[in-house]
């Protein structure tokens, strides 16, 4: 009778293997607390004398412009450039880098240094990454086909309707809580999955951004409209960049909104990107 | 004078015994140490303290709870919709590949195209193509309810599957029990109906089980059109609140009945294998 002796010898060998592979690195990230100064060369960032900036992709319209958020142009990329500048950036020291929302807030080295994405500034949300002050003031609007547009120009004639909203967006939450529909609504990944469902009928109407909804009323889907913007609660959404948890990054964010805001420059941007909101009438 | 074991034998007895409690004995040890072994490495790893945060946090997974239950009850609807259809149409597919008169060839074909196919293209843009090209069409009395599109997607998918599983299990039937079957005067049609098709289908159970495991845990591909199904409930939830708990909610939701139905699977497996082979 031989005894195995193969299988005894291999597992803890197997283990410790695995144990000295992945042994404990430094613990790098987190630096905490403010940097000396706002200077660029004081800052922390992911890459020495570059401010590395993450958006998702695709990127859309009228954030930015022709899905390439190097260029300046659409309201995101405008104010990015505005922000780097304040911070002492020249444009060709500001670096992008592709970042999907849904890992943008997840633990782990991140790969920028913030994310700029209509991310909307919550509470819950704030516990888990740091926030700039906000950048800009959203309203949810309501798109439908202009040919349903009757039936959705009230909070009440909405409650029956099959609505729809981009997946964790503060749009979804204006339907569950402004709202409240009879039927559940239907959540897509992507705003174009959204539009699509729209013109198949799918779903009777959209909830979007104002700006959103307004680009894809003019210019992407044929035939639909807005019919009205929810009221602005206590809180109006606010949009804020997204930072790393004690990055220490935020208080010169901040800093540097807080500038633009005082020498006019993002309602300046505002105006020249994002359309006059005006004229859409308030949901009751 | 009645039969009692000799020495020799209750020698080999302890000495079998002793061997069975030493290999119990190694397997427990080494499995221990592997085990906490790998719990310590990822409780010391320097980011432990947000992954806990981030994907173990007990209030987050008590307030997404509802809404992914009612986002199961979705998938756990559509599966049971689509699972006697896949059966149907696979069990339809092999068949009619098993065909031979010259007159069925056109079937033959279409069975080996729609095979080819849907095996080789991803189940999402099956899913996709189905939730939001049909109804783009716009053709009359078709539906455009996401439920009945994602569920027929997935029919699409995994009948093509099953097709190829039942094929598998006729394939193997010898050749003797047809040349028997012809030798008592049955007809082609009758023989696979008598002779092949039951012992067929009895050989394919396990596999056509795991096809079903897996058929319920895609389920979730529909959420890739906006049906708020357990997956798509966790998400959302995790992308407004940044906290990743629902996913392992809604990942627990379906092991409640991915890990019963693999047992069982596996039981399955292990009688069939004793009925056969008397091992």
């Amino acid at each position: 009778m031989r005894t195995r002796l193969t299988p005894l010898l291999v597992a803890p060998l197997a283990l410790a293997a695995v144990l000295t592979a992945c042994g404990s690195e430094g613990d790098t990230s987190a630096e905490g607390g403010a940097p000396a100064s706002c200077e660029a060369a004081d800052l922390p960032l992911k890459q020495d004398g570059k401010l590395t900036i993450g958006t998702d992709s695709p990127a859309y319209e009228p954030w930015f412009s022709g899905d390439d958020p190097s260029n300046g142009k659409g309201f995101e990329s405008a104010v990015a450039y505005a922000v780097a500048d304040q911070l002492g950036f020249a444009k060709d020291d500001v670096v992008w880098v592709k970042q999907a929302f849904n890992t943008s807030y997840t633990p782990g080295e991140k790969k920028f240094d913030f994310d700029i994405n209509q991310i909307s500034i919550t509470p819950e949300r704030a516990g888990v990454v740091d926030f700039s002050k906000g950048y800009y003031t959203a309203s949810q609007a309501v798109v439908t086909m202009e040919e349903d547009a009757a039936e959705a120009a009230s909070l009440a004639d909405l409650k029956g309707l099959q609505l729809g909203a981009q997946t964790a967006t503060t749009s979804l939450t204006a339907i569950r809580e402004d709202v409240q529909p009879t039927k559940d609504p239907l959540v897509f990944d992507t705003s174009d999955q959204a539009k699509q469902a729209l013109l198949n009928g799918q779903v009777d109407a959209l909830v979007f951004d104002l700006p959103t909804a307004f680009y894809i009323t003019a210019a992407e889907i044929e035939g639909s409209t807005i019919t009205g913007q929810f009221e602005g609660s206590e809180k109006p959404e606010e949009f804020g960049l997204l930072t790393e948890k004690d990055s220490g990054l935020a208080p010169c964010l901040d800093e540097a909104l807080t500038a633009l805001e005082e020498d006019g420059t993002l309602a300046a941007l505002e105006k020249e990107w994002l359309s006059d909101v005006v004229s859409v009438p308030v949901l009751k | 004078m009645t039969w009692a074991p000799s020495e020799r034998e209750l020698e080999r007895q302890a000495v079998r015994r002793r061997l069975k409690l030493q290999q119990i004995v190694v397997a427990t040890v080494v499995t221990a140490v592997v085990a906490v072994g790998l719990g310590l490495l990822v409780v010391s790893s320097p980011g432990w303290d947000r992954v806990r945060d981030y994907f173990l946090s007990w209030s987050h997974a008590r307030d997404s709870f509802a809404a992914i239950a009612e986002g199961f009850w979705i998938n756990i609807r559509i599966f049971l919709v689509a699972e006697p259809c896949v059966l149907v149409l696979g069990a339809l597919v092999a068949i009619a590949r098993q065909t031979t008169s010259p007159w069925l060839a056109p079937l033959r074909l279409l069975a080996i195209g729609y095979t080819d196919l849907f095996r080789g293209v991803p189940s999402i843009m099956v899913v996709v193509i189905c939730g939001i090209g049909i109804p783009a069409l716009g053709l009359a009395g078709v539906t455009s309810s996401l439920f009945w599109l994602t569920t027929f997607a997935l029919v699409l998918c995994y009948g093509a599957y099953v097709a190829e599983v039942f094929r598998a299990g006729i394939l193997a039937i010898h050749p003797t029990q047809i040349a028997s079957a012809e030798a008592l005067a049955l007809t082609r049609a009758q023989t696979m109906r008598f002779v092949v098709l039951p012992q067929a289908v009895r050989r394919v159970v396990p596999p056509l089980m795991n096809d079903l495991v897996s058929l319920q845990k895609d389920t979730a591909l529909i959420s890739a059109v906006g049906v708020f199904e357990a997956l798509r409930a966790a998400q959302d939830y995790q992308g407004y609140n940044f906290n990743g708990t629902p996913l392992l909610v809604a990942a627990a939701y379906f092991l409640v009945v991915a890990v019963p139905l693999t047992r069982l699977t596996d039981w399955l497996m292990r009688r069939q294998i004793e009925k056969e082979q008397g091992r």
